[in-house]
């Protein structure tokens, strides 16, 4: 190994990573069961919130990503923020499906399609 | 004595290159799956019969699957742990039980689609099922490309080769660990 890369490695913490990996299952295991309470609220946080909490936790204890130069983390920043971006100027067409002056008859008709569809199967 | 290739040596930005190279594309990474993973929630929440269909999917599978990628991280970082003390056989040995793990979850995914598709629902069947197959096969051939790179790594590192290596591919795998921790609730549990 280089010097320098010898060096960096030596900076390296390695954490007790079984534990990490335990507290990771056992959220699994708290997403899992969110559904069977039959609360919305708390079937979604925790479906989205507990996936935010373990996607933290890889990305700092296994990526190391707080342990990396600091421009690493405004490049995986900035792909978010574009993300946000794209997601802010797109969601108004998407998720509307009628306007003031316009209609999206092509998604009013997958709703209704997609339903009939969805029920039939059933 | 282990060796390395260029890549491994320089650092310009402080950052090896090999590594520094890795981040970059689990950036472009974030662009594809992101793009897909947005696209998708604005259409999950515009189109509420995307929820009946989200119903036939299988939590148990999804769920184990989950089980499995986390498992496989975790073997990913025990490789970079021993890459960092220089025992390349032990890294090497990790390294092959996170491979097994991404084939143990493109196992289950290929019964899970042959169920899937046996009782109907295929790529054509709607909105949901469109993206569907689109991200979870996005996301199933980057688990065959790491998984078939892992395996290229280790049979280097288990002679003490291009030890760097080992922590590069791990970055991947974690990325794409980090996709399914987000595509399991939207596509097995918001139903």
């Amino acid at each position: 190994m280089s010097s320098e890369s010898r060096t960096e490695a030596a900076h390296i913490h390695h954490p007790d990573y079984v534990k990490i990996w335990a507290v990771l299952v056992v959220l699994l295991i708290v997403s899992v069961l969110g559904p069977l309470t039959g609360i919305r609220w708390l079937m979604l946080f925790t479906a989205f919130g507990i996936a935010i909490v373990k996607a933290y936790l890889v990305a700092k204890n296994f990526m190391h990503v707080n342990l990396e130069k600091r421009w690493v983390t405004y490049l995986l920043v900035t792909s978010l923020v574009f993300l946000a971006i794209l997601f802010s100027g797109v969601a108004p067409d998407i998720m509307r499906h009628q306007g003031l002056r316009w209609e999206n008859y092509a998604a009013k008709k997958a709703v209704e399609s997609g339903s009939q569809a969805s029920a039939k199967h059933e | 004595m282990s060796s390395h290739s260029i890549a491994n040596l320089r650092s310009v930005t402080g950052i090896p290159t090999a590594r520094l190279v890795t981040w970059w594309v689990i950036a472009s990474e974030i662009f594809i799956f992101g793009g897909l993973l947005v696209s998708y929630v604005m259409h999950r929440l515009a189109h509420p019969e995307w929820a009946i269909a989200a119903a036939n999917t299988n939590t148990k599978a999804g769920a184990f699957n989950t089980f499995v990628l986390l498992t496989s991280s975790l073997f990913a970082v025990l490789a970079h742990k021993a890459a960092d003390a220089e025992d390349g056989p032990k890294a090497a040995k990790f390294l092959r039980l996170t491979a097994l793990g991404g084939f143990m979850f493109l196992t289950v995914k290929g019964f899970e689609w042959a169920h899937e598709i046996k009782e109907g629902f295929v790529l054509s069947s709607g909105g949901f099922w469109s993206f569907y197959y689109t991200v979870a096969g996005l996301h199933g051939l980057h688990v065959l490309a790491g998984a078939i790179i892992m395996l290229v790594i280790a049979s280097d590192a288990a002679k003490n080769r291009e030890l760097p290596r080992v922590q590069c591919i791990g970055l991947y795998w974690h990325f794409v660990d980090i996709i399914w921790i987000f595509l399991f609730p939207l596509l097995y549990i918001a139903k």
